[in-house]
């Protein structure tokens, strides 16, 4: 899949931020007034900010209304609908406190549930695509729910939970990327099954329907040297997890904290980009590519 | 849940439909041209036509992008630059036919040959061929020499047409049918509907040819062959079908000259020739009366087994010569197996097939007929195997007789215009004797004596001059190549260039990309246009081009008339020319402007009749001095070949008001044919669409329509005489003598009964050292260059690997991605390779005419086209390699002159990837710019 | 409207002979000229004159290789048309947000409604076919209406009521009907000929039909195994030609 910067951002960033919006909801910390607008003015950045990012890879931006019509079916639109219902919630919630200084715990449940419910939607709706073997497993929803708590736990500075959370969250990761290594092989689906041409003999895919390029090879078949995802799984693992476990064990500061918060951020998105690079489309059969 | 939209199903498609001529390749279908706000909306298959009946292939169906075209050509231009540099300036039509009456006219009242006239994919030959005649210059051939002339001249001689234009396969009836290397452009839509049809009805295809693309990749049985060998494999064919007996003997005594007597008397100058009686009959041994009869006689029953000795002489049936030769074992499967690739079981496997289906599967159809002895036959039999070949045989030095072997074969299986075989499309059948024979007598201020092209019969109709030199600048017609019906266009610009047989003033070319795509040798021919003498002349001293778009022969060209994209255009497909009937009945068709051009473009046909008339050309002026057309449309409706006979035969004037075929000319007739969709068909009666060449129920409706002026019954030429009269001209005898060089060759290739010899360039290279066959075929998206300019098809075929079956692939260690330099013993090229494993062990191949020239077509110069596509044609030379006796022999058909593509022989390595395709040219000056940056094409609302 | 109809009344499809098919780009090209004119936004090229001409193409012919296990037998080559299938459990469809893609109730065609469409492209992941191309000037999805807009069409002449792509190819290796009626051509030709699924483990039940080559080279695998099947076609009446003239005149006196 085409690692699209406008979605590796959006599913970063809103993670966090949701992730964040969640434990504040529970009340961890338990902050108010100027404090708590500085920790919802994060969250809030982080998961509007990926919103936003998101609709740039939209060809109607002007359109997204109509996003929300059909939840019956589309986990995208289910989405937007957990989105929007957990920034509504969270708006309310964080004004009470921020401008209040008023805990409304019932409306901090709802937008908490609403939060892990928009980070699952948006991991449904890899996860249960057929046609991208390896995002096609409940391991998604975990990797996505665990690097999301996890992140804003560490964003919430909630060391304890976090320094719980990111290696469940490592654990998570490493899994679906073991899974994921043998996933299209697994799936039943190869070039013999997309031709129909099995019983004949083995099949190659011989020359594409055009010498030119087009919309599905830029969107679907993308790929990474093995070396180099090596690479980049070592420095998610490292910046993503390690690091941020290490610096939180070491005595809080500020800085200590951007810098683990940074780290990890910077983990997650090299993760994120290997999400998509390494995610083999079945439509690149029909093309002889993975 | 939101209501399911609701969905226009019944917008509306078009204001109006109008339907012409496709020219987006040479098959000629008929459109549907969608029209929205006077625009060209889309273009659809005409079902009624009888070329495509209603379907389209991709060309024809992205011709909007082609009429469309960023490539299409302004204004007339004169060259402003040097030659090559694509610098031009517009000019008028006043000054730019000024220009040219100005080189043409002193040339005409002086010496006509020095204009060489030719045109390249031309449909319009009778006009030009015309033009050109009352120009008078001998030097006008179309693009037939370096295309397929060896299957027209060869189906000519030996049974009175061809393949494509002059015959089809019995679609509905056929039960094999045996495919032989095609150019996609010849025949596209009839083929594919055709084996649509024996698909449908799970009828068997055989495909032999060296790649198994296209019509090969759905054959049921694929004989992946050696390219040059074919005329092998079909003689093996016939070894084991005359071994065991499987030949149409009633066919072969009735239908064809293997009963005629042939003198064998080695000592008689009549040796081989056939014998006659004194009305010039043909004569055969009756087997009633044991006694030579003419072969026409009622009720005569041709012997294809007896002798006649007289005078001394004994006169063995061609049957005899035809056992004698392909009995030898030098035809044996286990013979030719190794040449061929293909093994002995194999070809006796396929000679079976063929024995079986032709001799066990026999269709009888119920149509009673009479035969030209006067026999009435109560049926028709059939032998159900068809054939059908096009260039992939063709354009070899071997050719010729591997097109007569071929026809050969399906004669003795008595399939040629039996039901299920191959049946001939009107006018054909058509003897060679009521063809014209060639002409070149030139007298300064008047026409030429006689059409250029035709069939020679025998030395004396070759076109030399008195002292025995060539009268063509081309040198068709003489003894390198005596038969050459088309002309060789190919030799053209080389002959100009070396003054060979003599220096020309005037190149005038009509679409034909001879610096690029159409030329063997690209860069040399670049360099014979641009060279200059010691004066500072160019060697060729003033070209004319026409074309529509800006091709890359646009910058060589002095004088550039711009041409009108085929909807804007009117033209005739006549019955003249190259017609497009289907084998049930004649048909013709025009094109007609649908739309008017939006630029300053005459059709070329027209351009020609005001160049005509400015110079007052006998044949366009009538006596009084004035113009007897004003344009082309003029032309088509009131030109007259002979008198009741014009270029279109539907809707003329018979003495009882509209007639077809004959009559005079009716000024409504093009908008008759508008009308009627485009084209006029009449179809042949049921008891006459077989046998057509014997039945006089065929050959009366003939008469009538116009294509015969008298029944024209004959039998077919197994063994053509003419050929043995060159023979005899090398062995000694007559007045015309070939150079000594020549006699050899002549003896040996011009065989009256069909041979195989090795493509030339086998012998003219050491093939230890280039063992690979390299071959080019046509995408069936793709038409010539064409195609480039067209936005949808180049995104198709935007560049061009060269193919590497698995054994070359694997021994060099080839991957993906890499490059390789190719090398012949004419060229080198540095090119992008692919794995073919369905592919001949020993070829390699590329798509055709897929490279371009950075600037041409008014593309970027970083189009794939110009970076990655490649030619192959740099390796090909229009020449053999030297042989160091200083003469230069033409890398030709000895026969026919057709130019020997296809023999080509390379080497091929691994290569570090260059930046692009090597040779790699700088760009020419684009005369049009450059396409749009994106396109959303839609021209309604 | 994206969730699927419980069932629709027909199932209007294609059946694409890959044995007939020569793989010549027709469909392809007819599709691009009839839907860039009709149905919605036009299909757009990008750069079409340039180094990297690219456009939007609901309709693509693949070829693909294939080599037979025995060692001798020759390769083959398959020309693959591939375009929307029209699938009855179309991922697509439930995947769109804002319910541009629907799934016809009364043929079963597969439409996107483009004035809906937001363009996220979810469709074309959800589909394991490529059957859908995003068109890069129109910011929509585009997919192939098997002519939803010919079909039906009252101002074409019935018999061109047939998509473009069936209109046009030469071979007639495209049908199209209702493969819902057990005695439709259509579904007639699928039992006869072994019709199959693409990717039929992907659960989408595609309504599309694809018709495999039928075996290829008998001849020469009979020839290769050395089965003599038609050495009697081939007994030689004459070894030589004398005997051959012999036979002839043999053969004559019995015509």
């Amino acid at each position: 899949m085409h690692p699209a910067p406008s979605v590796i951002v959006f599913t970063t960033l809103s993670g966090l931020g949701f992730g964040l919006l969640f434990w504040l909801a529970l009340g961890l910390p338990d902050v108010t007034g100027w404090v708590a607008f500085v920790f919802f003015a994060i969250a809030y950045a982080l998961a509007v900010g990926g919103l936003m990012a998101s609709t740039f890879h939209l060809g109607h931006p002007e359109r997204a209304m109509k996003a929300f019509t059909q939840w019956r079916s589309s986990w995208l639109s289910r989405e937007g609908l957990c989105a929007v219902g957990a920034l509504l919630a969270m708006a309310v919630y964080g004004a009470a406190l921020v401008f209040l200084e008023m805990r409304l715990a019932t409306v901090g449940l709802i937008g908490a549930i609403l939060c892990v419910g928009t980070v699952f939607t948006t991991s449904m709706i890899y996860a249960q695509l057929k046609t991208v073997p390896r995002w096609n497993t409940p391991l998604t929803p975990l990797l996505f729910l665990s690097l999301s708590l996890a992140g804003g736990a560490l964003l919430a500075g909630q060391a304890i939970i976090a320094l719980v959370l990111l290696p469940v969250a490592a654990a998570a990761q490493v899994a679906w990327w073991f899974r994921g290594d043998k996933a299209l092989a697994e799936s039943g689906t190869n070039l013999a099954t997309a031709t129909g041409l099995g019983n004949i003999g083995s099949v190659r895919a011989f020359e594409p329907p055009h010498t030119g390029t087009n919309y599905l090879l830029r969107e679907f078949v993308h790929v990474v040297g093995r070396k180099h995802a090596a690479k980049l799984r070592m420095i998610a693992l490292a910046f993503g997890f390690t690091a941020p476990f290490v610096l939180l064990l070491v005595p809080f500061s500020h800085f200590v904290a951007l810098i683990a918060v940074a780290s990890h951020l910077a983990g997650i998105a090299a993760s994120r980009w290997l999400f998509f690079a390494e995610a083999e489309h079945v439509v690149g059969l029909y093309y002889g590519k993975r | 849940m939101l209501d399911q939209p609701k969905v226009d199903t019944s917008p509306k498609v078009s204001d109006e439909v109008r339907k012409t001529t496709c020219y987006m390749c040479a098959c000629r279908c008929g459109i549907n041209v969608h029209m929205k706000d006077g625009k060209v909306a889309y273009i659809e298959g005409n079902r009624d036509h009888p070329v495509n009946k209603g379907v389209l292939c991709a060309k024809g169906s992205a011709g909007i992008m082609q009429h469309n075209a960023p490539s299409r050509l302004r204004a007339p231009m004169k060259r402003v630059g040097p030659r090559g540099s694509g610098e031009f300036e517009e000019i008028s039509w006043d000054e730019a036919l000024e220009i040219a009456a100005g080189w043409l006219e002193p040339i005409r009242q002086e010496d006509p040959s020095k204009l060489a006239f030719f045109t390249g994919r031309d449909q319009s030959q009778s006009f030009t061929s015309f033009w050109a005649q009352n120009f008078g210059t001998p030097n006008y051939a179309a693009h037939g020499g370096f295309c397929s002339v060896n299957m027209a001249a060869a189906g000519i001689y030996t049974m009175g047409g061809a393949f494509w234009e002059f015959g089809q396969p019995d679609w509905d009836h056929t039960k094999l049918f045996m495919i032989f290397g095609v150019a996609e452009d010849h025949d596209s839509n009839p083929i594919k509907i055709g084996i649509g049809k024996i698909k449908a009805r799970g009828a068997k295809v055989i495909g032999v040819n060296p790649i198994r693309s296209g019509y090969n990749a759905v054959a049921d049985e694929w004989v992946g062959i050696t390219p040059g060998t074919d005329g092998l494999f079909i003689l093996a064919l016939v070894h084991e079908l005359l071994k065991a007996g499987k030949i149409d003997l009633t066919y072969l005594a009735q239908f064809t000259n293997a009963p005629v007597l042939v003198n064998s008397d080695p000592d008689s100058p009549e040796y081989g020739l056939l014998m006659r009686d004194k009305d010039g009959k043909l004569l055969v041994i009756d087997r009633k009366t044991g006694k030579p009869a003419p072969f026409d006689k009622k009720g005569v029953k041709p012997d294809l087994s007896a002798t006649y000795r007289q005078a001394g002489i004994t006169h063995r049936p061609v049957m005899h010569l035809l056992a004698e030769r392909y009995m030898s074992e030098e035809f044996s499967p286990e013979n030719v197996s190794g040449r061929c690739g293909i093994s002995a079981r194999r070809i006796k496997a396929i000679a079976s097939e063929l024995a079986r289906v032709a001799f066990e599967e026999e269709i009888v159809l119920n149509h009673e007929w009479t035969d030209f002895r006067g026999e009435k036959h109560k049926t028709m039999v059939g032998r159900p195997v068809s054939f059908h070949s096009m260039r992939g045989i063709s354009a070899h030095s071997n050719g010729f007789q591997t097109c007569r072997s071929l026809h050969l074969l399906q004669i003795l299986l008595g399939s040629v215009e039996a039901p299920g075989g191959f049946r001939f499309k009107p006018p054909y059948p058509k003897p060679v004797s009521i063809h014209p024979t060639p002409h070149c007598k030139v007298t300064p201020g008047k026409p030429l004596d006689g059409p250029h092209l035709g069939f020679v019969r025998g030395p004396e109709d070759l076109a030399l001059k008195e002292d025995g030199s060539p009268a063509r600048i081309d040198k068709a017609y003489t003894w390198e190549n005596p038969m050459s019906a088309h002309g060789l266009m190919h030799m053209v610009i080389s002959n100009a260039y070396a003054g060979d047989p003599y220096k020309i003033d005037t190149l005038f070319m009509y679409m034909a990309n001879m610096s690029w795509n159409s030329s063997m040798n690209t860069s040399g021919v670049i360099d014979m246009l641009t060279d200059k003498d010691e004066s500072g002349e160019y060697v060729i001293p003033r070209i004319i081009y026409s074309d529509a778009y800006s091709s890359e022969m646009v910058a060589y060209a002095d004088l550039i008339l711009p041409d009108t994209t085929y909807l804007e255009r009117h033209d005739c497909i006549s019955l003249l020319d190259r017609p497009i009937c289907e084998a049930d009945g004649a048909a013709d068709a025009i094109r007609w402007p649908v739309v008017e051009p939006d630029r300053d473009v005459k059709g070329f046909q027209t351009a020609l009749i005001l160049l005509a008339n400015k110079m007052g050309l006998p044949g366009f002026t009538n006596e009084d001095g004035t113009a007897k057309y004003k344009d082309y449309a003029d032309y088509i409706v009131n030109h007259e070949r002979k008198p009741g006979i014009g270029p279109l035969a539907g809707w003329r004037t018979g003495e009882k008001g509209v007639s077809h075929g004959r009559g005079a000319p009716n000024e409504a007739q093009l908008q008759s044919y508008i009308d009627n969709g485009g084209f006029f068909v009449k179809h042949i009666p049921e008891n006459c669409a077989y046998m057509k060449p014997w039945n006089m129920g065929y050959q009366d409706w003939a008469v009538e329509l116009g294509l015969y002026d008298t029944p024209q019954p004959y039998i077919f030429d197994l063994y053509v005489e003419t050929m043995r009269k060159f023979q005899l001209a090398a062995e000694g005898h007559g007045e015309r003598q070939p150079p000594d060089h020549l006699r050899e060759r002549i003896k040996k290739m011009l065989d009256p009964l069909p041979i195989w010899y090795p493509p030339f360039e086998d012998d003219a290279v050491d093939l230890e050292e280039y063992p690979v066959h390299a071959l080019t075929q046509r995408p069936m998206a793709m038409y010539h260059s064409w195609g480039t300019q067209n936005a949808w098809l180049r995104q198709i075929h935007g560049r061009n690997p060269l193919y590497l079956p698995t054994k070359i692939w694997e021994a060099n260690g080839f991957e993906e991605g890499d490059w390789a330099t190719v090398t012949s013993v004419h060229g080198e090229i540095t090119v992008p390779v692919a794995h073919m494993a369905a592919l001949n062990e020993n070829t390699v191949w590329t798509w055709n005419a897929i490279g371009k020239r950075k600037g041409a077509w008014a593309l970027d110069n970083d189009a794939p086209e110009a970076t990655k596509g490649f030619l192959l044609n740099h390796l090909i030379h229009e020449l053999l390699p030297p042989k160091g006796d200083g003469l230069r022999w033409s890398n030709s058909d000895p026969i026919t002159g057709q130019a020997a593509w296809f023999d080509l022989r390379v080497k091929i390595k691994k290569a570090q990837a260059p930046a692009e395709a090597q040779p790699a040219f700088d760009p020419i000056k684009s005369p049009v710019g450059h396409g749009p940056d994106q396109l959303t094409w839609k021209v309604g609302k | 409207m994206t969730t699927l109809p419980e069932k629709t009344q027909r199932k209007m499809g294609l059946v694409i002979d890959l044995d007939t098919c020569v793989g010549c780009h027709a469909c392809v090209v007819s599709c691009k000229g009839w839907n860039t004119e009709n149905y919605g936004a036009p299909l757009s090229d990008q750069d079409p004159y340039g180094g990297d001409p690219s456009g939007t193409f609901l309709n693509r012919v693949h070829s693909y290789e294939v080599k037979p296990l025995a060692e001798s037998a020759a390769a083959q080559l398959i020309h693959f048309p591939k375009s929307c299938l029209h699938c009855e459990d179309a991922p697509c469809v439930t995947v769109c947000p804002t319910g541009a893609s629907y799934k016809r109730v009364e043929d079963g065609i597969v439409l996107v409604n483009e004035s809906n469409c937001i363009g996220c492209g979810l469709c074309a992941w959800a589909c394991p076919y490529g059957a859908r191309e995003m068109d890069a000037a129109e910011g929509v999805m585009k997919k192939c209406t098997l002519c939803v807009d010919r079909i039906y069409n009252e101002n074409l002449p019935e018999e061109d009521r047939v998509p473009a792509c069936v209109r046009t190819c030469p071979a007639g290796a495209r049908h199209f009907g209702d493969l819902g009626d057990p005695e439709s051509d259509v579904s007639k030709l699928v039992e006869e000929r072994g019709g199959m699924d693409l990717m039929p483990e992907q659960g989408t039940k595609p309504v599309n039909k694809y018709l495999p080559p039928r075996p290829k080279d008998q001849v020469m695998a009979a020839s290769e195994a050395e089965i003599d099947i038609l050495a009697p076609l081939l007994a030689p009446v004459a070894e030589e030609p004398k005997g051959f003239i012999g036979w002839l005149d043999k053969a004559l006196e019995k015509i």
